[in-house]
């Protein structure tokens, strides 16, 4: 038994050096990669605050100042020694272009708009790509399904974002002109009306649900195609197994055998296709998000680009990292859990 | 995602064992009408799995596309493509814009908003969508026979450490670090971009491939090449590689449909090369332009048409791949 | 092809088949898997259907049991079950008559198990298919009694009821294929080579298991397989295939001591025995291509005793004594007379 446990020691350690490792490298990286661009943040700063308000007094001090406040006045090393020592405090600065936000503050409010996001759309794509799937593989399920299917997968083939635009052209914007009504039917941008407190209250609730509809369906119509396939194969993969061909010598009900037989064996592997899923459940759907203007880490980052605010890329970029690869640990943590046969040897 | 389906080798399927009966004599016997073995066949000759629809047709229309790009150019003017070059804002032919104006066979897919003629940014936009994608797999596959086979067959701490660097290449989402990297750059290129894109596409071929040199590895016939004194890289090249193929054609395949999508993706947020007319760029000056609003369909109609004709197209090539590869999968649907 | 006789009023035949003709499509024609044969079973009696491999043995089962599936179809025949024919019924009484009435031991019972599912709940699940109606309905106890005992026929354990099929060796899999089968006490079971993936050993085992059953339910089955020595333990008449029919039907005994059909006496000549030293047998010649087998009879390219005659006239079936019949041309004459 001895032996077992040290195994699995030694794999845990091994999967923590990773993960470790990872985040050390991205956190280097991050570091390293703007300073290297031409430049200097600050001035684009005081360039742009110029174009919008005229000449600003003082630029000199200002610049000065803040450099003195970023710390960019000291040498590399040490500003890379405080960089690495403020994330393991998750002190992720100051944003540059909506100072006095820190960058963690403005995180923690687009983080769970993200996850909540992805979670709602991989666990939707999920049930409705598998399910597609396992029809499109019964037998006894009806021809004109069989035939009326394979053509919407073709949304598989769009990238999310031009699904996203697309329906968000249909929906938000003609759709209400077509059927002849005033308002539109599906909002343009954001998680929630304007107006709106976040909070437990129905309106809100029903808010955010309107709001979700359309980031979601957009994510599903290009992602079940995916999963479909993916149960198909395994649904044919199965059938031909022997075990199909003694329950229907058992004369088993065709829906348990679809259930309890099939189905149960076929999604096995699908599962960990979903795990692996949830793992990018951080980053979510960047893309999709700007489209939509939806206030998660996708449209962050992206705003944070256009002004140039490398605190808030980097920290966000950091998070994100950070989070799939926690994902990921846990993940290879916990398979051996759904799956007994296998072993923490190795891989 | 779940794991690619296993491929295994092509069978040769279809060479039946045709071994007759020496004495093919056929006497008449009125006592034994042994009737009819009806040839209710309905599958034929020309049912070999090459023959897929679905490979076709996918080829087809990618071709389609790269004849449009390479023909195109002799046809229409592909000066049109620059700023300027045309009245504003028409809509295709047959179609009325919010102004009024109504296209005209000259334009024949309509003009955007700075002047630009639409067909031409199809017949220069999209071979250069899909020259990125080619560019970035070819790099990434490249590198991922490299790094796969020495991987594989070599093992120990190089194994290791190659496993490594993939692992967080492909833990860390490309997408941000691209966004990352290329907003610092003022102008990018157009091969520049690719060779970004190759650095995330790398790691999936070289695992894949490096999985099949492993268990090929201690295959029969590698242990007979072993033994007859072939050298490594005959071993490599000589054995291993061609039953590679099946994988190595669906990972390029998937390599350039994904690579193709991060181009795209990058150009749409505007960080894409500036100076080249690009499908994604196409997308982004819509964008800007709240083209949306103005009602004016056509100018992401069309790139976002072509792009899911793209996609569409790999899709398939990559279905047909799977099917020929994996024969339960053909005759599936019932 | 023209069979013997009129036979025995059926009411004392469990099971009658004929001319049964189960074809495989494929790119260059039809497969001839299953090309015609007849038998009949009697209650209580166990039949062994043996040949080489691709004979059709396996597809004939399938056949019975209207398990046939794309790319093969039933062509043509009757299979009477107590006077019903099969394959005429649809397929909703056909489910009802599955395993309330015809079992079936499979081939590979390796993977013949959901390996999702306990052993206790593969067998439920046939009970509470069949026997949901009435009085019949047994409660949660009773199956749990009633599965317990089942396996206690087979001689498992009881801690197998709780297991997982990963968890059991192939010989234990076997018997829970077997218990499976006797569920509830169908009139014909058929067993698919049972006992051919496992080692000699476990073989024995699961062939007494076999036999004891048989014993204790007077059950009707058709064996398969292709072990001529491990059947003549086993089973009252072997039916002998090749090529997609039946050359000869006879008693155990008739076969070994008597074999009339020239594969018959080739497949006996071939069983190496303990006692004695004799050369190895190869039959010589080819077989047959199966999509276009050859006029006449099947066995032409293989036989020793092939004529003109057996080149271009197929054989008809010959009852040679009271329960053998041979389709050989070498018996023309020796057709015993029969009495009604």
């Amino acid at each position: 038994m001895t032996g077992k446990l040290d195994d699995r020691i030694t794999f845990l350690g091994r999967r923590l050096g990773v993960f470790l490792l990872t985040v050390w490298t991205s956190a280097t990286l991050i570091f390293i990669i703007p300073r290297l661009a031409p430049g200097d943040p600050i001035a684009a700063m005081i360039a742009r605050m110029s174009q919008q308000s005229g000449y600003v007094e003082n630029a000199d001090k200002i610049i000065e100042g803040w450099r003195e406040r970023f710390g960019l006045n000291d040498p590399p090393t040490i500003q890379y020694v405080r960089y690495l020592g403020n994330l393991f405090h998750f002190d992720l600065g100051y944003s540059m272009a909506s100072f006095p936000a820190t960058v963690s503050v403005m995180i923690g409010r687009a983080l769970p708009w993200t996850v909540g996001l992805s979670l709602v759309s991989i666990l939707a794509t999920f049930l409705i790509g598998n399910f597609v799937g396992a029809l499109l593989a019964w037998q006894k399920t009806p021809r004109w399904i069989k035939l009326c299917i394979p053509p919407t997968m073709i949304f598989t083939s769009i990238p999310g974002m031009l699904a996203a635009v697309a329906l968000l052209y249909i929906f938000s914007f003609q759709l209400h002109r077509w059927l002849g009504l005033s308002a539109p039917l599906f909002p343009l941008r954001g998680a929630y009306g304007r107006g709106l407190e976040p909070g437990v209250s129905w309106s809100f609730i029903l808010s955010v649900i309107h709001h979700g509809i359309l980031p979601v369906t957009s994510i599903v119509l290009v992602r079940f195609g995916y999963w479909a396939l993916g149960m198909r194969g395994m649904m044919i993969t199965v059938e031909g197994e022997d075990y199909m061909h003694l329950a229907r010598a058992k004369g088993l009900r065709p829906f348990y055998i679809l259930y309890r037989y099939m189905i149960r064996n076929a999604i096995l592997p699908q599962i960990t296709g979903l795990a692996l899923s949830l793992g990018t459940m951080v980053g979510g759907q960047v893309l999709v998000e700007i489209i939509f203007s939806y206030p998660g880490m996708g449209t962050l980052i992206y705003t944070a680009v256009r002004n140039q605010d490398f605190p808030v890329i980097q920290g966000a970029t950091f998070i994100i990292i950070v989070g799939t690869a926690t994902a990921v640990l846990l993940i290879d943590l916990l398979y051996p859990l759904i799956d007994p046969r296998i072993s923490h040897q190795g891989n | 995602m779940t794991e690619p389906t296993q491929t295994s080798p092509i069978r040769d399927e279809d060479k039946l064992d045709t071994t007759t009966s020496p004495e093919s004599a056929q006497v008449y016997d009125p006592d034994n009408q042994d009737s009819s073995q009806e040839q209710t066949s309905s599958l034929n000759r020309w049912d070999t799995p090459w023959f897929n629809w679905k490979l076709i047709s996918g080829i087809a229309i990618v071709g389609m596309i790269v004849l449009i790009g390479i023909f195109g150019r002799f046809l229409w003017d592909t000066e049109l493509v620059y700023v300027g070059k045309c009245p504003l804002n028409l809509p295709p032919v047959g179609f009325e814009n919010s102004r009024g104006q109504t296209g005209t066979w000259a334009h024949p897919f309509g003009t955007e908003n700075s002047g630009r003629d639409m067909l031409a940014l199809t017949i220069i936009g999209a071979p250069n969508s899909l020259l990125v994608g080619f560019v970035a797999a070819t790099i990434g596959i490249g590198i991922g026979i490299l790094l796969g086979f020495i991987s594989g067959f070599i093992g120990g701490l190089t194994d290791d450490l190659i496993r490594l660097l993939a692992g967080i290449t492909i833990t860390v989402p490309s997408l941000l670090v691209l966004i990352i990297i290329q907003s610092l750059v003022e102008q990018i290129g157009l091969f520049t971009m690719a060779t970004l894109l190759a650095a995330f596409a790398w790691p999936g071929p070289t695992l894949v491939i490096r999985g099949q040199v492993m268990s090929m590895r201690e295959s029969g016939y590698v242990q007979m090449a072993r033994l007859s004194g072939a050298s490594p890289l005959r071993i490599m090249f000589g054995e291993i590689m061609p039953n590679l193929l099946p994988f190595l054609a669906a990972s390029f395949i998937g390599s350039v449909s994904g690579s193709i999508l991060a181009a795209v993706g990058l150009e749409t947020l505007g960080l894409g090369p500036q100076r080249v007319p690009t499908l994604g760029g196409t997308l982004y000056f819509a964008l800007e332009a709240a083209a949306l609003l103005r009602n004016m369909w056509w100018w992401l109609g069309i790139p976002i048409f072509i792009l899911s004709l793209i996609f569409m197209g790999f899709l398939l090539i990559n279905l047909g791949l799977d099917e020929i590869a994996n024969p339960r999968l053909r005759k599936a649907t019932e | 092809m023209n069979t013997e006789a009129s036979l025995p009023s059926s009411t004392t035949n469990l099971l009658e088949v004929k001319d049964l003709r189960v074809y495989y499509e494929t790119p260059g024609g039809d497969v001839l898997a299953v090309d015609s044969i007849d038998f009949e079973l009697k209650k209580g009696e166990t039949l062994g259907l043996v040949g080489e491999s691709g004979c059709g043995k396996s597809t004939a089962a399938m056949g019975i049991l209207q398990l046939v599936h794309p790319p093969g179809r039933i062509v043509s025949g009757e299979v009477r079950l107590q006077g019903e024919n099969l394959l005429t019924l649809p397929e909703g009484e056909m489910r009802q008559l599955r395993w309330t009435k015809l079992a079936l031991i499979p081939q590979g019972a390796m993977n013949s198990l959901n390996p999702t599912m306990r052993v206790y709940r593969q067998i439920q699940d046939v009970i509470l298919t069949h026997q949901t109606t009435g009085s019949d309905k047994p409660d949660a106890d009773q199956i749990k009694n009633r599965i317990l005992e089942l396996l206690r026929m087979v001689g498992l354990p009881e801690r197998i009821y709780q297991m997982y099929p990963h968890e059991l060796s192939g010989g234990m899999k076997q018997r829970v294929c077997i218990a499976m089968a006797i569920a509830l006490n169908p009139s014909l079971i058929i067993a698919d080579e049972s006992t051919s993936a496992l080692d000699v050993v476990v073989q024995r085992v699961v062939a007494q298991t076999i036999l004891r059953v048989k014993q204790m339910l007077g059950v009707s089955m058709i064996m398969i397989g292709h072990d001529m020595g491990l059947m003549a333990q086993m089973v009252d008449r072997i039916a002998v295939m090749y090529a997609g029919k039946i050359v000869e039907i006879a008693t155990v005994g008739d076969i070994f001591n008597n074999p009339g059909h020239p594969y018959t006496q080739l497949l006996i000549e071939s069983i190496p025995s303990l006692k004695e030293q004799k050369p190895l047998k190869v039959t010589a010649g080819l077989t047959h291509d199966p999509r276009h087998p050859p006029p006449g009879c099947i066995f032409q390219l293989r036989c020793p005793i092939v004529t003109d005659r057996c080149r271009s006239i197929a054989p008809k079936t010959h009852l040679i004594r009271a329960e053998q019949s041979v389709a050989c041309h070498a018996y023309e004459n020796t057709d015993v007379a029969r009495t009604i």
